[in-house]
């Protein structure tokens, strides 16, 4: 861990925050393609002590990219519906846009969690987590809030574990020479 | 929105430091020192301090638990006073009628106009109840982690600014960047090589990467 400057956070956010938004894109991708993520990045669950059968992500109802046009311009495109037509998003795909916020189900097992989360930030917003247990009296708050706090932070250990497999794979090799081709093919279909 | 509600938003911080001694009687302490008050201000726009997790109306630390299980919980309040404009704007011009009636003029300056919407404004101001605004915190002292039930701007820099003054402790917010530097599962090599990537664009079908770890 090192030691991060307070002046040094707002310029980090900026330059960084493609990273989260390459981060939404490429599970866009492994979701749309099917690919079993608890078993791509096994050993990054493993070692973060995530212990289940399996993880499963589904796009929800909503997706929006974002496309910088290079002269300070940025195209937006949003999508959202119960059932949203993802192909406008696979056009702007290809214009050169990156996902910057998505809708999401997490399933780990049969447990259930849907989101928000912002690519740039990292942020997750109208969170629900599986039923817990309800609150009848005084004496039920301090079992109900551990509970929550559990299947909040479980919803964090996925997306950071697989956040950590991402940020190892786009700073290897491999990135270039396998990933980023997978991606462009399936941009292209 | 609160940690028991049924649809949350969560920011979450990184504890720079730790307290190593005494880590209940300090935490207590900056809590009780830095609770919200529980006599309104009149003439305060806002008012915010932290209040019991079980009691956010009665900002008593001695009588209400800030510990539950391994994590420190406690809400953040901010009560807010504010005044529609529109209900400026009438009784402004109430009393600027009123002004002209009674002294016989036609014409009222600008300078009048403007402390006679300031006055209009501290009045009501002070006749005002503030509407209390509560976001609640999870401390997990021994990960050095802190959730946050909100994402407004607003109200998370509120919460680094009264978190760091109660505890001497700093907030960093956990974003991708921080998320690496924060994290153990990367060695030094792989934070320098994050350091110097660049937007991969797959750009109409042609990879665009240029980054300087190449």
């Amino acid at each position: 861990m090192r030691v991060i400057l307070m002046n040094d956070i707002s310029v980090s956010y900026n330059k960084y925050k493609f990273l989260g938004n390459e981060f939404l894109t490429w599970l866009w991708y492994l979701i749309e393609n099917d690919i079993n993520i608890k078993k791509i990045a096994e050993s990054e669950f493993q070692k973060a002590g995530i212990d289940c059968g399996s993880i499963v992500f589904e796009i929800g109802n909503c997706i929006a990219l974002e496309n910088s046009l290079g002269d300070d311009s940025v195209e937006k495109i949003s999508i959202k519906g119960d059932d949203p037509g993802l192909e406008e998003g696979k056009t702007a795909l290809k214009k050169g846009a990156v996902v910057t916020d998505m809708n999401l189900i997490l399933r780990v097992d049969e447990d259930e969690w849907k989101f928000n989360i912002k690519g740039e930030s990292m942020e997750i917003t109208s969170l629900k987590i599986p039923v817990s247990g309800k609150v009848e009296g005084d004496e039920d708050i301090e079992g109900a809030v551990l509970e929550k706090v559990f299947l909040y932070n479980k919803v964090f250990e996925v997306v950071d574990t697989l956040f950590h497999f991402f940020i190892k794979k786009r700073v290897s090799k491999e990135w270039k020479t396998v990933d980023i081709n997978g991606i462009k093919e399936w941009v292209e279909l | 929105m609160g940690l028991l509600s049924s649809s949350v938003s969560i920011a979450r911080y990184r504890v720079d430091g730790k307290i190593e001694e005494n880590v209940m009687e300090i935490i207590h302490a900056g809590l009780k020192q830095n609770a919200i008050t529980t006599i309104e201000d009149e003439y305060a726009e806002v008012t915010m301090g932290w209040t019991p997790f079980e009691s956010n109306f009665n900002p008593d630390f001695e009588k209400f638990t800030f510990t539950f299980g391994d994590f420190f919980l406690f809400s953040f309040r901010i009560d807010k006073k504010s005044v529609p404009s529109k209900i400026i704007q009438k009784h402004v011009s109430i009393e600027i009628e009123k002004k002209l009636k009674e002294e016989g003029r036609q014409f009222i300056s600008k300078n009048e106009k403007k402390e006679i919407r300031e006055s209009i404004t501290d009045k009501l101001m002070s006749q005002m109840p503030s509407t209390p605004n509560i976001y609640d915190v999870l401390w997990n002292h021994e990960s050095q982690k802190v959730l946050f039930f909100s994402t407004q701007k607003a109200a998370n820099e509120e919460l680094e600014t009264l978190f760091s003054k109660s505890f001497k402790l700093r907030l960093i917010r956990l974003f991708p960047f921080t998320i690496v530097e924060s994290s153990d599962s990367f060695s030094d090599e792989e934070r320098d090589m994050v350091l110097n990537l660049v937007p991969a664009n797959v750009n109409r079908g042609k990879v665009v990467a240029g980054d300087s770890n190449e």
